[in-house]
This record gives C-alpha cells, structure tokens and sequence, in this order.
C-alpha cells in the first residue's frame, strides 16, 4: 500500500535526482511537465542495467542475450496492454511517442478509409501533433479537415460535435486531455456518438495517461496514442493502440526487417500484429525504462497521483486568483493539473523569463496549438503543468516570481 | 563612434549591475520609455517572426550607412532590440557586416541567444547583416 504521506510532504522527490539542483543559484521548480516529466532513477537504472547487462538485439537471436532481451521486451509490451486495459498485446504497438502513433495511423488506416470529399474530424484545441497529419492527408486525398469549436471555458461544444457528425466524416481525431487547458474531453461520450454513426475514433492521450488510469476496453476507442516520456519514462518511445479487427485491417507502415514474414525479389509478404508496423531494430532500451516507469506509478497508484495534482491545481488556482490581475485559460469543469494563464499587460515571454530566472521552469508561448491561440485571440499564455511530484511550497515560489514580475513590468 | 566603442561602452554599463534583477530591470526600462519605430513600418515584411515574441525591422540608407529602427511587442526584447541599434545603426554596409556579436553574451543575455528561446533575436543579428550585404552589393553594383 502506498504511503500518501509521500506525496504530500514530497519525500517521494528523492526518487527523482534532478529535483534536488539548482538553476541559476535558485533550487530548480519544474513546472514544465506536459513538456516531459522527470524521470525516476528506477527508470534511469533500468536502462542503464540494460546496456550494461543485458544490450542484444531482439527476436532474431536464438542466444542466450537475445532471448532475454526478446522476453524483457514483450513482457514490457503485456505490462503496457494490462496498464491501459488492451485486449491483448497485439494491440500494442511500439512507436518513437505520440506524434509518430498519430503519423502510423494517418499514413495506414487514414489512407485506406479517407477518399475524396471525405471529412475527418478534429477539435480546435489540437496539439499540432493531431493537426498536421491529417490535412497533410486532407490534403493528399482531396478531403475535408473539421474542426469542433472550444467555449470560453476551454470545453468542447458537444451539441455541436454531434452536428459535425456526417455521412462523410471518416474519422475523429481528438485530444483526451488539452496540453494547453488541461481540460479533460468526455472522451467516452464522443466515442459512443461517433461509433453510433460508424465512425472510428483516434484519441491522443499524450497528456490523459500520466493524470488518471485510462481503459481503452471501457472508452471503447479504436486508437489511442500516448508516449514514454510524459509518464516518467525515456523519450522516443511511445505506444499506438490499436483495436486488432482495424490493425490487421491496415497496411504496414514502413518496411523493414521484424515486419516480414517472407521476402523475395518478386513478393514480400507481411508478419502479423504487432510487428507488422515495426519495423527495423526497435528502441528496446527504452521499452525496458518505459516498462519501469509504468511499474512505478502503478506503484503510487493514478488514483493517487490524480487525487494530489488534483489538490495541486486548486491550490495553485485559487493562489494565483488571490493574486489577482491574472486571466486563465481553460478552466473547464473537468481539468488535469494544467494552468495556462497570462498576468494582464505583461507579454508572456517577459513574464517568463523573469520567472525562469527565478529558478522556475514554466513553458510560455503557443504550447504548439497556434490555432487554439487564434481561437483566444493571444499570442501565448505561460502554463505551469504540474505533476505529483511537485509541492504547495513549489507553488508559493510561482506566486513569488509572478509578483515579482508584476513589480518589474507594471 | 565605432561599432567596437559602442560594444565596449555597453559592456561597461552593464558590468555594474550586481545581479540579473538590475540586468533585467535596465533592459525593461529601455523598452519601456524608447519609441524605436513609427507605426507605418509595423508591416509584416518588417516582421521578423519568432516564436513566442514579435519583432519589426525597418532599415534605411543614406550617405553610406544604414540607419535602423525597430520595436517589439515583448519589452525585455525591446530592451535588447535597444542595444542592437545602439550598436548597429549609422554604420556602414561593411561595418556592420565585420562586426562582432558576442557582446550580448558578454553582458549576460546569452539566453536570449539560444535557439530555443526563439524570440527573434538571433533573427534579427541575421536579418540586420542581411540588410548590410544587401546595401553592399548594390553599392557595389552602383559604382
């Protein structure tokens, strides 16, 4: 049973090296984690032990090494299936992260279904990761890129998605949680409407894993796309799930070795699922710290990390509310621990760069939704993104820094 | 004065700043009060885009040397967008493009510099060149 305790006076920190040094003479806040969290040192031994101990290639081996690798590997590919509820490990496929999950799907299953005319559906407050690999393929196909409307409130207008339901829409595209807002999507209630008109639905889940246990069983998606390295584990890897009926449905992504079943000059024909979409010698060091990364939040438990960077956002809301001269963006009703907001008359890259001198790791800008700025009519917002691992006393340092920035610039 | 002077007089202004606040709070004091541009050349061909601030560069020739005036929606960046005209403007075609840009790390904004930052400053160094090799050539081609 895992001890809250941990969470709540930050002891859980010590698992976590990098929270413990300093930025310019200042003790490091990283208020940046829908960029990349930190990652535990189980994580980093993980795959340290990995090349030091067991590095080899794997299924083609029939080693000793190369056995060992192959079995550490797939069981990391059942750990991550019974993590998110997949039926079965085929379903799990391994990919760079997110945005090359959401290329895979566009380049196969987008090809296939979406002809001319056709439409897909996506929401204004889209990564561009979720954007541009549909009207590239808009594009291509002569088809229709859609875009539901966001409230004020950074929440979707569900009476008008059902609207952009059509006899042409192909697919839907949407975020299941805003990286920007935070605002967490009613993801099971679209996927219900899309499907009662037979429509697929790919589901980014880059910033939806870290905040809360997600099953894809009981969301029903048919794609859901999420990466290593927001959930404490190493960059370039990441995970497309995939319903098996629509994987084996799909033609293979890119060719290679591991993707064949057998190859002559006149016909290759192709493995099954998974590997039929992984092609070439996979990153399995970064599977095995993947895998650790997951065996320790299970070990915290989501429910816990969701309870205390729930407590987090209010805390650092209702702080900076009291603060005053401060506009927020998103504050829908159902939000994970992300705050995108600007301090009135101040350019967010000024406020940022006197709040990173501060020793704060905040991220300004467009976050890569430039048209969910449009749709907002500003250039940027700053946005503390916070993770269980942070403090109330990390939150009273923002506060600090952004009063801070207030006497300079006001 | 030359380009070298005016570097070397900034260097000195800044070497009596104790800590980056006073740093932070001259550059915010130099955005803040300098009209550095007129309204009618905030064009977007004058845009020189960043990502996170916006940044217009106007250039003019006379007499040999270009003159420039420029602004920024961000005031830090207006503040170093200061000290590049300061340094830049009423040289030569040829000055400027020999000149040396490592001053701005010298006084201790050499994140500014850092292509992640992205905030159009480096942009702006290379488009001000840009502008003299441009000057330059045609010049040259005038003779």
């Amino acid at each position: 049973m895992f001890d809250f305790n941990k969470l709540t006076t930050g002891s859980i920190r010590q698992d976590f090296p990098i929270l413990g040094r300093q930025v310019y003479g200042k003790p490091l806040v990283y208020f940046d984690n829908a960029a990349t969290t930190q990652k535990p040192r189980q994580v980093v031994e993980a795959v340290s032990k990995y090349y030091y101990e067991d590095n080899a290639n794997v299924h083609r081996g029939v080693h000793y090494l190369s056995q060992q690798a192959t079995t550490a590997f797939e069981n990391v590919r059942k750990q991550i299936a019974a993590f998110i509820n997949a039926g079965s490990s085929r379903e799990i496929i391994f990919t760079k992260g997110t945005t090359d999950s959401i290329n895979l799907v566009s380049a196969t299953f987008g090809r296939m279904i979406v002809n001319e005319g056709d439409e897909i559906l996506i929401s204004t407050m889209e990564h561009h990761a979720n954007i541009v690999p549909w009207q590239m393929l808009c594009e291509e196909k002569k088809a229709n890129l859609r875009v539901i409307p966001v409230s004020d409130f950074g929440e979707l207008d569900l009476a008008s998605f059902v609207g952009f339901l059509s006899n042409k829409t192909r697919l839907v595209a949407i975020t299941h949680v805003s990286n920007t807002l935070g605002t967490i999507n009613p993801v099971k209630e679209i996927v219900t409407m899309a499907h009662s008109k037979g429509i697929p639905v790919l589901l980014d889940g880059a910033q939806g894993v870290s905040h809360m246990p997600v099953d894809v069983k009981d969301i029903d998606c048919d794609f859901y796309c999420f990466s290593g390295h927001k959930l404490y584990g190493p960059m370039g890897i990441g995970v497309l799930y995939g319903k098996e009926e629509l994987l084996n449905s799909m033609p293979p992504y890119q060719g290679g070795g591991e993707m064949i079943d057998q190859v002559t000059f006149e016909k290759t024909t192709y493995n099954e699922l998974p590997y039929k979409f992984e092609a070439g010698t996979p990153n399995v060091a970064d599977v095995i710290g993947f895998g650790a990364a997951i065996a320790y939040i299970s070990d915290i438990g989501l429910e816990n990390i969701g309870k205390w960077e729930s407590e987090l956002l209010h805390y650092a809301t209702s702080e900076l509310k009291r603060e005053g001269g401060i506009t927020f963006f998103g504050e829908a009703k159902h939000k994970a621990s992300v705050i995108s907001f600007l301090i009135d008359g101040i350019h967010p890259y000024d406020a940022g760069t006197i709040i990173d001198h501060m020793g704060i790791a905040v991220r300004t800008g467009t976050h890569c939704t430039q048209p969910l700025m449009d749709r907002f009519g500003i250039s940027g917002t700053i946005r503390a993104s916070l993770a269980f691992y942070n403090t109330k006393a990390e939150i009273d340092a923002l506060i600090k820094a952004v009063e801070q920035v207030k006497k300079m610039f006001c | 004065m030359e380009i070298k002077e005016t570097i070397n007089t900034i260097i000195g202004e800044f070497d009596n700043f104790d800590d980056w606040m006073d740093k932070y709070n001259y550059l915010i004091e130099m955005g803040k009060s300098l009209p550095l541009i007129e309204d009618k050349y905030k064009t977007e061909s004058n845009l020189i885009v960043g990502c996170q601030s916006r940044v217009w560069l106007h250039s003019s020739y006379a007499d040999g040397k270009i003159f420039f005036t420029a602004d920024s929606d961000a005031v830090i960046t207006k503040g170093i967008v200061y000290l590049l005209i300061r340094v830049f403007s009423g040289h030569s075609p040829t000055e400027i493009i020999e000149a040396q840009t490592e001053f701005i790390d010298k006084i201790g904004l050499r994140e500014h510099l850092s292509p992640t930052r992205s905030n159009g400053l480096v942009s702006m160094i290379k488009q001000i060149k840009l502008y003299a090799l441009a000057y330059k050539t045609q010049e040259s081609l005038e003779s």
